[in-house]
Parts: C-alpha cells; structure tokens; sequence
C-alpha cells in the first residue's frame, strides 16, 4: 500500500500547491480520473486476491482466514524463482499452482478429520486458521526478515498513456491475468462435473449426500482450488508491490469486505465489490493520503455487516 | 464455594502471593516478567468471558487492549490522574468500544463477529496512526513519575496493580460461571436459536458480554505506557496479544474460570523463558503452534483433559 501510492502523493503534492483556481480545478479533474482508473486496476486484482475465500468461505462454508497467508507464500515462492532463476513471476505463478492445490487438499484433510467430522467446526475451526495464518507469517519473517522484496520483469516501470490518463503496466497485466482467471473458474464451475459439483455442495450439502455423493471429497477439491489461486495471485501481489510477510494481515479485512460485499457466492457480485473497494481506497490515498486507505475497506465491512449483510447483489 | 467466598480466598491469596513476591524477590527483571504473564492472564479470562461462555470469537483483542493504552495516554498529557483511575477510564473507554461492536454485528452469525475485530482492529489502527496528538505513527514517550506512590520501585507499583487487576477479572469470570448470567451466556453458546426461542434475552446477554469483555481488556492496556515508556500503533495494535488471548484459553480450557489462567501462565512463562533465551520471533512461532496441536489434538483444552481422565476413571 505504502510504496505503491509514491506516484499519485507527489501528484498530489503538485495539487495542493498549484493555487490558481482553474489550474488546481483541472489538476483534481485529471487526479481524480487517474484515481478512478488506478483504482479500477487494483480492484480487479483484489478479485484474483479474493476468489480463493469466495470458493472456500462463500461456497464451502470454511471460514479460511489463512488465506493471505498462502498468498503471502505465493509471493515469496514467485520472488525465490524469479531472484534465483529470472523466470517471469506470472509464469510462476500459474506453475505452481498444482503444489499450491496438492498443499490445499491436505490442509483441508486435517480440518475434516479434526473440526468437520467432529461437528466441531466455530470456534476451535476458526483458530486453527488463525494460528495457521500466524506460523506462516512468523515462519516466513524467520526466514527472509522484515525487508522488502520485489520480482524483476519487463513490464515492471513503464506504461500506457491515454491523454492524461496513466495506465502502468504493473497494474494492468495483473488487472488482465485477474480477469481471466475469473473467466477460467467461472466456465469451471459451470461447464464440468466437478465445477458442478462444487456449485450443489455449496447449494444443498444434505441433497448432495442423500444422492450418495461424497461432499468432502467435492469439498476437497474446491479448497485445493481455492489455495491453488493464491498462488497467482500471490505472484500478481509481488508484481504491484514490494512484499514483506506481515502485509499479508492488511488484505484479510479487505478479502473479506470484498467477498461480503459481493454476497459470498457469486463471482460477478465479487468482482463488482472487489472494484467498488479498489475505486474507493484509490480516491481516499490520492485524495486524503495513503495512511487512510487501510481503514475503507474495513470501514465497508463493518457497514455492510451491519446494514446489509447480504452484499451489494444480494436478493 | 459461593461467589463471595470465592471473592475473600482469591483476595487473600492473590495478597499473600503480592507479598511473598515483594518481600521475597528483589532482582527488577522478575516483576517486569511476571507484569507480562499477569496481563496475559487478564486478556486471556477477558476474552473468555466473550470467546468460550457465549461463543463469539474476537480476534480484536490488540485494539481494546490499544484503546485502553491510549486512553491512558490522553489523560497522561492532560491531567495527572493516578494510574489506578486511567485504567478505570481505559475500561469504561473499552467497555464502550466493546458495546458499539457488539450493537453492529452481534446480530448476525459467529462467523461475521470475528471477521468484524479483525476488521475494527484496522479501523482503530488507522485513526490512533493518523491522531498526532497521541503521537500518530511514530509513537509517542511517556516519562514515569520519578516515585510510585506506594513503596518500591515503578515496575513493582505497576506489578501490583496488575496482580489486583488479575485478582478482580478472575473474580469476575469465576462469579459469571456460577450465576443465570453465566448459564444465559452458555444457552447462546451452545443453541443461540434454542435459546431465543426459550426467552434468553440474547442480544442483551451477548452486549453485557461484549461490554465486559472489552472493558477488562482496555483495563490492563491503560499501564502500558507506563511499562514501556514508549508507545507505538504497531506495538501496541500487534496481532500477538489476538493470537495470545486467543490461544490461551483454547489451550487452557475454555469451559472454566481455572482454563485461561492456566492457558496463560503456561503460554506466557514458556514465551519469557524463550525470548530470554531463544529469541523473540521464535516465541511467537511456538504460541502459534501449540494453538494448532491442541485445537486440533485436544479441542477442549488442558481442563477437558484432566476431565475426561477424571471420568474414565470412575467408570
């Protein structure tokens, strides 16, 4: 988040100063577009964040607060490969995905035979993702330290421009990879037998039963999915930002508001909120600094709990 | 044993304790150990009180525990209040913090509660980094006055305070274990429908729960400053003291007042000991790890164990 706002605050900085009433009116226009457009960007790879916990919370009913954790992995994985071998981190990160989805299956292999088989699932479940969420992060500080790490690759500097408005490639390839990931999981879901099996698990697990389906094995594969995205999308993180281990804490609340938001189950309702997020703390860094940006997208969760718990799609 | 002779041991015994210490220990560095595991011992029986009679898991405990420290703050830079009356003020500062929380998502499921502390402990991350006044994100120093104002040194003055506060929250769980309120906390926990349906005011229960939960919590923040001498957001907001209170009890046991005071002592004599000796990432790697082995090895604690030993037995 910090580093990633350097560009729009020395924008800004030029806005406070310029003082001529027109000058400073077109100068907020031109900022506020730029905003706009940066936060239509990070949006749509807070979709790639947030579509693992849409399959695994929304659809499956596991409350995976670890998530970032595995993202967090994910990125450490793409800039170990990418620092040793210069393989593009995108790459990497779509090849890993089998280990990431092999790592998910077993994960949900110790929750089902130690929370889910026992109907012990609240409490006891959600710490055992939590206290996963902080070996991870302590293990991963233990190895590489505090320090910030970052991937090389081409598109990593320059970018597009369209008049005033700034479109760094940083963000759109990831933007662009985000997308068709979605587009992957959602003809998945709906074209073949397990994409539909997932979807009835997530609908009517006592149905799914009564047909003499075995719904922990259809769930396992949904989470070994839904860890096995983390793996792109930890390699996008790192392309946006440089990475130190304990950041992977700020996208919890964010992953959650977002697949809150968009109604829990639905990709397009993610998607609309992952934007809605990204647009929003966008504005708030450019505008009020980028201290602030953390507490919107927590702020939107609180609310939308509160007020409307069924997202912004919901029925 | 009733509550009031409950109140009378545990006071005699926390006093004879106090004195035993004082009179008998003079190397400085013990109290400043035992003020860390006596806090703990607060936090964990504050969050049980919420967490293991009526359910609901908060993962917020840094930022009631944070707001009590910078309450202590801005009474520290206005007036010259003693101590004992800034934790009062910590608390009644928590508690209503605790209260808001409570009245915004307490009235959906478990899940969505601790998904909101993670979420409220961002928020109020945010605003105390973007306060200047308490020092913003560099943190702020507060100079202890040069005398306590019993005998003894400033860490001994703060470890009795701390023992009292053990002393009075112990007191407080053990009473609520043993009283309707406690058996209204537990009819929530175990069937909260079952027990609206009974005629359980729940939502009025769980808003004492979280207004006391949260309260004690502030009241062992409110010292800190004065134990550390410097404050920061990212001390003070840290996810340890959530992964703490929360691995305490489960460790300890949940069902019983004796659990988190087990949990903690445990937890936190094992973390002294390792910091000294090991070093201080890795005491956080081992509470993370004994969390997993025991929610998933033995999901009811250490109490559950020597329970269900007990009654093998007498088969």
């Amino acid at each position: 988040m910090r580093r990633r706002h350097n560009e729009t605050q020395g924008a800004r900085d030029v806005a406070v100063t310029g003082s001529g009433g027109a000058l400073s009116r077109m100068i907020s226009l031109d900022l506020a577009v730029n905003a706009i457009v940066a936060g239509l960007l990070l949006g749509g790879f807070y979709a790639a964040v947030t579509v693992g916990v849409t399959i695994s919370f929304g659809m499956l009913d596991i409350v995976n607060i670890a998530h970032p954790a595995f993202i967090m992995l994910g990125s450490f994985v793409a800039y170990i490969l990418n620092s040793n071998f210069a393989i593009d981190p995108i790459l990497i990160g779509v090849a890993m995905t089998p280990v990431f989805f092999l790592v998910g299956m077993a994960v949900y292999q110790i929750y089902y035979y130690a929370f889910e088989r026992r109907g012990e699932e609240s409490i006891q479940g959600l710490a055992f993702f939590f206290g996963l969420l902080f070996v991870a992060e302590v293990a991963l500080i233990l190895v590489f330290g505090v320090d910030y790490r970052f991937v090389e690759a081409p598109y990593i500097g320059p970018s597009l421009h369209f008049g005033f408005v700034d479109l760094p490639l940083r963000m759109l390839i990831p933007f662009l990879v985000s997308l068709l990931m979605l587009a992957v999981l959602q003809v998945f879901l709906g074209r073949t037998f397990i994409g539909r099996a997932i979807l009835a698990v997530s609908q009517d697990r006592l149905a799914l039963q009564l047909m003499a389906a075995n719904p922990s094995r259809v769930k396992r594969i949904a989470f070994g999915i839904s860890i096995a995205t983390a793996s792109v999308a930890g390699a996008l993180l790192i392309i946006i930002q440089p990475v130190e281990p304990s950041i992977g804490r700020d996208y919890i609340g964010r992953i959650f508001a977002i697949c809150v938001l968009g109604g829990m189950t639905s990709f397009p309702g993610m998607l609309a909120g992952a934007i809605l997020i990204g647009v929003v703390e966008s504005i708030t860094a450019t505008f009020y600094g980028p201290s602030w940006a953390p507490a919107i997208a927590f702020g939107f969760l609180l609310l939308t709990l509160a007020v409307r718990p069924a997202g912004i799609l919901g029925r | 044993m009733g509550a009031a002779r409950f109140w009378i041991v545990s006071f005699v015994v926390s006093l004879a304790f106090l004195v035993l210490t004082r009179w008998g220990i003079s190397n400085e560095y013990y109290f400043f150990a035992a003020y860390q595991v006596l806090q703990f011992i607060v936090l964990a029986t504050a969050w049980n009180i919420l967490g293991g009679y009526t359910g609901y898991t908060n993962f917020g405990t840094g930022a009631f525990f944070a707001v009590g420290a910078y309450t202590a703050v801005v009474l520290h830079k206005t007036t010259a209040l003693p101590i004992p009356v800034m934790m009062l003020a910590g608390g009644v500062i928590s508690g209503i913090v605790g209260f808001g929380m409570g009245y915004l998502t307490l009235r959906l499921k478990g899940v969505f509660f601790a998904i909101a502390t993670l979420a409220l402990a961002i928020v109020a991350q945010t605003l105390i980094v973007n306060w200047d006044y308490v020092g913003g994100s560099r943190g702020i120093y507060v100079i202890r006055p040069q005398y306590a104002p019993i005998s003894g040194s400033y860490i001994q003055y703060l470890y009795s305070l701390m023992l009292a506060l053990t002393w009075i929250s112990v007191a407080i769980a053990r009473t609520i274990e043993r009283s309707t309120l406690g058996l209204g906390f537990n009819a929530i926990r175990d069937d909260e429908q079952a027990a609206e349906a009974a005629g359980v005011p729940t939502l009025r229960l769980k808003l004492i729960s979280t207004t006391l939960s949260g309260a004690l919590m502030g009241m062992s923040g409110a010292p800190l400053p004065y134990y550390v001498t410097y404050l920061d957001p990212a001390s003070s907001f840290n996810l340890s003291y959530a992964v703490n209170s929360v691995a305490m009890p489960l460790i300890g046991g949940m069902t019983s007042w004796i659990g988190p005071v087990i949990g903690a002592v445990l937890l936190g004599t094992i973390q002294q000991l390792a910091t000294v000796t090991i070093s201080s990432a890795l005491n956080l790697l081992i509470v993370g790890v004994l969390l997993i082995v025991f929610v998933v090895i033995a999901p009811n604690g250490i109490v559950g164990l020597v329970q269900s030993r007990r009654r093998a037995r007498r088969r």
